[in-house]
């Protein structure tokens, strides 16, 4: 059975994948964040790597919800839907359903993803549908101009706050394991570098890959998390891990994470109690560790743990729909809509 | 064998009624198939509590099936019976005011014990009170019959109780001279792999028939012959089965995957069951974590070049709202079909209702005109959703389809439609780079190009934002605002070049027309049809097309002295008709989450007509 999508990739599967460079992947629309706001860097790393993907760009759909984070479609030069507030997910769900050809990525916000469309995200999670989720958390509600958010941490003063905020704040990468995400990862937007390994890694799971992007709101919220950014403090503050790594940290690479039955605690690899030996490795095909060090998140005694936390298969949910209705073709032939509707208990009025 | 009489009568209603656990849904479907394949016309409707197993023997547990039938047109499950099987006191009870005096009741003795009376509120056995002197009674005990009849066979006690229903369908087979063979056949092919199960099943079907052939409690037989259908294949069917199908059919004849995104609710729920079947026909279900997920699922699905589909009913339609806003504006094809029922809030799940074609309307922030397209008969809805996705398809919007929870449950035969007699709907997809403007138009539909994902050269982006005409960039000009908005509702309003003007049933002009929408169809059309035969100056009009509507219609209003609008609501449709052709219509709205009678809508003719109101 041909539809008339089926006949235009058809069509179009000899077109030769064009040599992009970033340059083509942004598009003549006007960048309208505020200067200096972290999406730039955002929008410039996933330009960068886009060309490395081996995706055309016409395969490519960045689908948002609402807030400054979900503008991002706009410069994108590739298929963008810019939805409505929360619902990006759902929209990117129906769009992979229906076209899981398609190289789909949802970008949205620590309100948009989180609050209003905290619903779609966690059964989006659970459900893993093979694309992308690119949370820009900045712990405000930008758009709106500086509400708390439900990742904005207690105490915080706002406009909608003005005695602090009495709301403890979700950690995304522990809701998304809790939804059994099956990729979660957490990245900087003024680490350049790490994002970029971050997001091509996300672009290369099976499965719904979910990265948590750090990103200063400079209008809004400045500064949120300079201390896991800047020179002087980020060596002591994040703990970068990686699969197969000991978790290592500080400035000379002095202190280490160690497990203490189920809790991780920081040892020091100078005074000659603990050596690298001694400390965890990471392994990012195990569930139970993710949510250890997941759980590191907000623990004021601990570095802020930064990295692939999460990497693990499981069946996709549109692979295994398509498996069915294949099935469904082997046992009984493709629908037949002449047959259907003269099936059952039909009679003959003369 | 005792001596039988056979009458001959044109039509009947017989209404089941026992506890939601006696299988009574089932019985009347059986009955219903039965009596469809002996071709006379029919309609049928449920009635069910809302509580899955309400307890045993309460009022609020009974559940109820009725079914209307004849050698003439029928078009409503009739307003009264003329026959109840009542198969406890609650039942009866429930039941006894839709019964016509002189009426048949046949109950199920074993039935009527002190507790169940009890439960029922009886203070004494109507059975020996004579309160029900009025009626032919046919006092079975139903129970104790099926269990003799499976007397010899190894079967627990509790079968028999489950049972015996089918011995009261026998019953009723042979009363109304009906084959036992439709359901033998069907009891065959759904106990396959249990043959103790299926012979004791057909032991009490043909138990029910025999006792009525061998007994004197029955000494009349009915015969109800073929109705003047018009030839050709029929089925029966459902509401929501022809909303499955027309939308299949829909996908099928527009060369596109099906895509329904859905989040279970009564009475929609059906839809999603029957369409999460057809996996072999490339439909593919979607059931969301709730019904923004389901309506944005499908919007997702449309943008990537399918037919984006969601079914709900009023509570979820309400969720529903912004996302069809957001369709509006990116002007991607989508039907929304809600089966209503009586709200508002969670209202009356189980019943029907009328009151939602405000919502359909208007009910979404900003101006954002959508088509709504009603239903009229169960079988009609196959055409209704066909069309709505038509019009979809054609003019990139989204598109709203209104059937009821009597619609959605009720059935009738359906002359089968020929598959390739049916228009091709297939849009065309834009693929050549050249000059693409996501928001340039066609220049009679208005509607905007559709390039899906995948196509070279085509990348472009949508969303809620306003668009600059043409181009489709974000725009905040006031002026383009105010031209997008009239674009809007202008592509909308150009519909009306597209389908058909309204008839009028009756004469094209008189005293008195009848205007009606949905599922009231059934109920006006044998109300005004007995008026006229009595030779009063009255017309039917039943829009289907609730926006925009037919180009005619304003005109056809004037043709006649008043202007009567029935509505299961409190005036919806009528405040539409006064506001959009300044004529003096008047309503007439019952809203107990039931059809209209046919007999009190032919009364409020009369008076009108008389004078007296
Ligand atoms: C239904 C609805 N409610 C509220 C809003 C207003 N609104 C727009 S964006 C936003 C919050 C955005 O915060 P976030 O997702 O964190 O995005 P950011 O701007 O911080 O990137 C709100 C409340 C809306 N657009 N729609
Ligand atoms: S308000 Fe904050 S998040 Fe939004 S664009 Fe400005 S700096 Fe960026
Ligand atoms: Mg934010």
């Amino acid at each position: 059975m041909n539809t008339r999508v089926d006949e235009i990739l058809k069509s179009t599967i000899d077109v030769p994948l064009p040599k992009y460079s970033a340059k083509d992947f942004s598009t003549d629309q006007d960048v309208r964040w505020c200067p200096g706001c972290g999406d730039y860097s955002i929008l410039a790393q996933t330009q960068r790597i886009m060309p490395d993907l081996g995706i055309p760009r016409h395969k490519m759909v960045f689908v948002s919800g609402i807030g400054c984070s979900s503008r991002f479609p706009y410069y994108m030069n590739t298929y963008g839907f810019h939805g409505i507030h929360g619902r990006a997910a759902a929209i990117a769900s129906g769009l992979k359903i229906a076209r899981p050809d398609l190289s789909v990525w949802v970008v949205t916000g620590d309100g948009d993803g989180m609050s209003i469309g905290g619903n779609h995200f966690i059964h989006l999670m659970r459900r893993n549908l093979d694309l992308r989720v690119l949370l820009f958390n900045n712990q405000i509600y930008g758009l709106t101009k500086g509400q708390y958010s439900p990742t904005s941490e207690m105490g915080k003063v706002t406009k909608s706050s003005p005695y602090g905020s009495v709301d403890y704040p979700f950690n995304p990468a522990s809701l998304a394991l809790g939804a059994s995400a099956t990729f979660v990862a957490r990245t900087l937007d003024r680490d350049p570098k790490h994002m970029q390994g971050v997001i091509k890694r996300a672009a290369e799971h099976k499965g719904t890959s979910f990265v948590e992007i750090y990103q200063n709101c400079n209008v809004f919220n400045d500064g949120a998390f300079f201390q896991f950014t800047e020179k002087d403090t980020k060596d002591d503050t994040v703990v970068f891990i990686e699969h197969g790594k000991p978790l290592v940290f500080g400035k000379e690479k002095d202190k280490g994470i160690r497990l203490n039955g189920f809790s991780p605690e920081v040892v020091s690899l100078k005074d000659g109690k603990y050596s690298v030996n001694d400390l965890l490795v990471h392994d990012e095909k195990d569930t139970t560790l993710s949510f250890i060090l997941a759980d590191m998140t907000y623990k004021p005694h601990l570095p802020r743990p930064v990295g692939i936390l999460l990497a693990v298969d499981r069946p996709v949910y549109e692979a295994e729909m398509e498996r069915q209705i294949a099935f469904a073709r082997e046992k009984r032939g493709v629908g037949d809509l002449k047959k259907l509707l003269n099936s059952g208990e039909t009679w003959v009025v003369q | 064998m005792s001596q039988k009489t056979i009458e001959t009568v044109d039509e009947v209603t017989i209404r089941f009624a026992g506890d939601s656990g006696d299988g009574m849904q089932l019985t009347g479907t059986q009955f219903t198939n039965t009596t469809a394949i002996l071709g006379n016309d029919l309609s049928t409707l449920p009635d069910y509590p809302a509580e899955i197993r309400a307890p045993a023997g309460t009022l609020f547990g009974v559940s109820g099936f009725q079914i209307h039938f004849g050698s003439k047109e029928i078009h409503t499950p009739g307003d009264h019976c003329d026959v109840l099987v009542a198969m406890n006191p609650a039942a009866l009870k429930v039941n006894l005011a839709g019964l016509v005096d002189g009426g048949s009741i046949i109950v199920n003795t074993d039935g009527f014990s002190d507790r169940n009376l009890k439960l029922a509120g009886y203070a004494q056995n109507p059975l020996r009170d004579g309160s029900l002197d009025k009626f032919r009674m046919y006092e079975v005990d139903i129970s104790k019959l099926t269990a003799l009849s499976l007397q010899d066979l190894n079967i627990s006690s509790k079968f028999v109780d489950r049972s015996k229903n089918f011995f009261a369908l026998g019953m009723m087979y042979w009363m109304y001279g009906r084959p036992l063979e439709t359901t033998i056949e069907w009891l065959k092919g759904k106990f396959k792999d249990k043959p103790d199960i299926l012979e004791a099943n057909i032991r009490v079907l043909k138990a029910g028939w025999n006792f009525s052939e061998t007994t004197e409690i029955f000494s009349v037989r009915y015969e109800v012959g073929p109705a003047n259908l018009a030839p050709g294949r029929y089925r029966n069917i459902t509401g929501n089965q022809a909303v499955a199908w027309g939308f299949i059919a829909a996908a099928k004849k527009a060369n596109m995957e099906l895509f329904l995104g859905s989040y279970p609710i009564t009475p929609a729920s059906d839809i999603l069951h029957e369409l999460s079947l057809y996996k072999s026909y490339g439909v593919k279900t979607f059931q969301a974590e709730d019904e923004i997920a389901g309506v944005s699922s499908a919007i997702g699905a449309s943008f990537g070049g399918a037919l984006g589909i969601t079914t709900t009913s009023g509570p979820g339609v309400a969720l529903k709202t912004e996302a069809i806003g957001l369709a509006v504006m990116v002007e991607l094809p989508l039907v929304i079909c809600n089966v209503q029922r009586g709200g508002p809030s969670t209202g009356l799940p189980t019943k029907t209702e009328q009151a939602d074609l405000l919502q359909a309307l208007y009910g979404r922030n900003g101006e954002a005109p959508v088509p709504v397209i009603a239903a009229a008969t169960p079988s009609d809805c196959f055409d209704a959703a066909f069309e709505a996705s038509r019009i979809a398809l054609k003019y990139m919007t989204p598109v709203m389809l209104l059937t009821d929870g009597y619609l959605a449950n009720g059935s009738e035969p359906w002359l089968i439609p020929d598959f390739d007699k049916l228009p091709d709907i297939s849009p065309t997809f834009v693929t050549n780079p050249e000059g693409y403007m996501p928001y340039s138009r066609d220049e009679t539909t208005l509607a905007r190009p559709w390039a899906v994902p995948g196509t070279p050269g085509l990348e472009h982006r949508i969303g809620g934002l306003e668009k600059q005409n043409i181009t489709g960039n974000i725009s905040y000009d006031p002026e383009n605002h105010d031209l997008m908005i009239r674009l809007r509702a202008e592509k909308i309003q150009r519909i009306s070049n597209d389908i058909p003007m309204a008839t009028v049933e009756g004469s094209p002009s008189g005293d008195l027309l009848v205007v009606g929408w949905g599922g009231t169809y059934g109920a006006i059309k044998t109300a005004v049809i007995r008026q006229q035969k009595k030779g009063a100056s009255v017309s039917h009009l039943h829009l289907r097309y609730l926006n925009p509507m037919p180009k005619n219609v304003g005109e056809i209003l004037t043709k006649f002295k008043r202007i009567l609008v029935p509505e299961i609501n409190l005036g919806q449709l009528v405040k539409v008709l006064r506001s959009d052709f300044l004529v003096p219509a008047t309503g007439f709205n019952k809203v107990r989450g039931l059809p209209f009678r046919s007999a009190e809508l032919e009364r409020e003719i009369e008076e009108i007509l008389k004078g007296i109101k």
